[in-house]
């Protein structure tokens, strides 16, 4: 494979299946809210 | 959780917000992720495509998403009544997206009997190898010609996997969102992720495959130039992700009402990128295999579609060592692939007549389900069932999916001007905010983008007369499907709603609204609304 070639599977591999880690971490820390509980307040 | 008023049955849930995102990355996940992806990318400009393709996911794949899932959890419906909710006038959006899922859902199925029939012959190598192609046609599908009408003649190969396929997803609907739908989800999309990645590494082994991911990575940069490049892009993230023909609209119906939606939609959003990437280097790899064995190059060996699945892969199966396992795979991937999207499509019509009829799970799902199955085996199981197909695939996507995204962005936005209360539903409950940006997007780009794709589209096929069908042919499976959905669309939003329908008498979308602080439903009003003093005032 060419440098330029290996440079944008990189990038590809680290943009979409970093973003999906990014999200999946987002989601961990955002847990899911029972109903009887009250709303806490918006944290970010 | 109970209610004085239960004359109609309670609306489904997902069992937790997992369940719910594995159930729409199944969704999102389909056949065009294994096989169009690929080649659309390196058409595209192959590593230089990724910048039109990450442009449309952030600029409006994603923002479509999160307008699905507005529009289903803030009205809490299938896709005919939330529109039906938002507006009376804007029902027949609904429905129009439900006929579509009609027509997607009768050829679909067919895709996986296929696919269910070449992970059998792949174990075998029953096409014989070098006899590939004509196996498919000939042999397989026995195609015919349909200058002289539409064939009778049925095939067993195809209509009896077609059959059972129907069984299978038809005992899944009828156990309902939890136990079918989010069960066979969670089951079947980790199993297609470690078929995938198990299929990845052995095709990377193969010889050749660098030559694959090279040609699939090496980036094109004059390919960014062409305006048609970005088109597909964001023709390609538009189909891919299932947006805007009532199925994210339908599962987000099924959410608890605080759930996390923007959240969810990124995870699902890059889950199905991701994905994709991995079905280009698995598909490119194994290409790169081909090429090598037949001393050609990549570019004459790369295709899409039906020509990459069941007549280059199969090439690929007879030649590489192990390439049994290879093809059992492959086809198990495109049947757990397609099962769990067919699902999605069938479930946007089964609940669309759930809410409207107020009946129960197991009596619409064999109301809808029995009729589907007879026609998609009366149409799919001859030998003209790959013309229908090709046809209806072709203008569905074009003429209905694209363009009742487009009308459905025009009147949301600028006609009902309820983009300011979808963002607001979405920011009480969401993890990641969205801004006056994302209305821009939902609102200005969106329908810029969907205009100008169905515009060339149009010029397309009018211009020239779609494959080389008989002029009758598209005529029916082409224009006047594509024109009949809108018409029978309107049709079914001017029969009236049953008493016992959600439209009617639905409580908990009364408890939801007073909970939320949002104006009560007139047309429910288990609550006491103050101008309208209609029925039953037992909150």
């Amino acid at each position: 494979m060419t440098a330029a070639a290996i440079t944008f599977m990189v990038i590809a591999m680290v943009t979409v299946w970093g973003g999906l880690a990014a999200a999946i971490v987002n989601l961990v820390r955002h847990p899911e809210q029972t109903e009887a509980e009250p709303t806490p307040p918006v944290e970010l | 959780m109970s209610h004085a008023r239960t004359q109609a049955p309670r609306r489904e849930a997902f069992g937790s917000r997992n369940v719910f995102i594995l159930s729409a990355i199944g969704s999102a996940v389909g056949l065009g992720n294994i096989w169009r992806f690929p080649y659309v990318a390196y058409e595209g400009g192959g590593g230089a495509f990724l910048i039109p393709y990450l442009c449309a996911l952030l600029t409006a794949g994603i923002p479509l998403l999160f307008f699905d899932y507005a529009i289903g959890h803030r009205f809490r419906g299938s896709a005919p009544l939330a529109f039906r909710r938002m507006h009376r006038a804007a029902e027949p959006l609904g429905w129009w997206q439900v006929l579509i899922c009609v027509v997607i859902a009768v050829y679909y199925a067919v895709i996986i009997a296929w696919a269910a029939m070449y992970t059998w012959f792949s174990a075998q190598l029953s096409w014989g190898a070098g006899n590939e192609e004509s196996f498919f046609f000939s042999d397989f599908l026995q195609m015919g010609d349909v200058s002289g009408g539409l064939s009778t003649v049925f095939v067993p190969q195809v209509g009896v996997p077609l059959v059972i396929v129907w069984l299978v997803v038809i005992v899944i609907m009828a156990l309902g969102v939890k136990r079918g739908i989010g069960a066979a989800n969670t089951v079947l999309l980790p199993l297609l992720t470690l078929m995938f990645l198990v299929l990845v590494v052995q095709a990377l082994f193969l010889p050749g495959a660098m030559d694959g991911l090279n040609a699939f990575f090496t980036p094109n940069w004059e390919a960014l130039a062409d305006p048609a490049v970005w088109a597909s892009a964001y023709g390609h993230i538009f189909f891919s992700l299932s947006v805007a023909f009532g199925i994210m609209v339908t599962y987000s119906s099924y959410l608890k009402r605080k759930t996390d939606l923007t959240g969810s939609g990124l995870v699902v959003a890059f889950a199905n990128s991701g994905f994709e990437i991995l079905a280009g280097i698995g598909v490119f790899a194994a290409l790169g295999f081909m090429a090598q064995a037949q001393a050609a190059e990549v570019s004459e060996v790369a295709g899409a579609g039906i020509g990459l699945a069941f007549v280059a892969f199969p090439t690929i199966v007879s030649q590489a060592t192990g390439g049994s396992i290879i093809g059992v795979l492959f086809f198990g991937a495109l049947v757990f692939a397609g099962l769990t999207s067919l699902i999605s499509v069938l479930e946007v019509i089964v609940a669309a007549l759930q809410d409207k009829l107020g009946w129960g799970r197991v009596r619409t799902t064999l109301v809808v389900t029995l009729p589907l199955a007879a026609i998609s085996t009366a149409l799919f199981s001859t030998t003209t069932a790959l013309a229908v197909l090709d046809t209806a695939d072709a203008f569905v996507n074009a003429f209905g999916i694209m363009a009742v995204a487009l009308v459905a962005v025009i009147v949301v936005a600028w006609m009902l001007h309820k983009l300011p209360v979808l963002q607001e539903h979405l920011n009480r409950r969401s993890s990641f905010r969205t801004g006056l940006i994302w209305k821009l997007l939902v609102g200005v780009l969106a329908p810029i983008v969907l205009g100008y794709l169905l515009i060339t589209e149009l010029i397309a096929k009018i211009s020239q007369p779609y494959g080389d069908y008989p002029v009758w042919f598209v005529g029916v499976f082409g224009w006047g499907m594509a024109i009949g959905l809108v018409i029978v669309g309107i049709l079914l939003a001017l029969l009236p709603w049953s008493g016992r329908s959600h439209a009617k008498d639905d409580p908990e979308y009364d408890r939801f609204l007073e909970v939320e602080d949002y104006t009560p439903d007139p047309e429910t009003s288990s609550i006491p609304v103050a101008d309208s003093g209609q029925r039953g005032a037992s909150a």
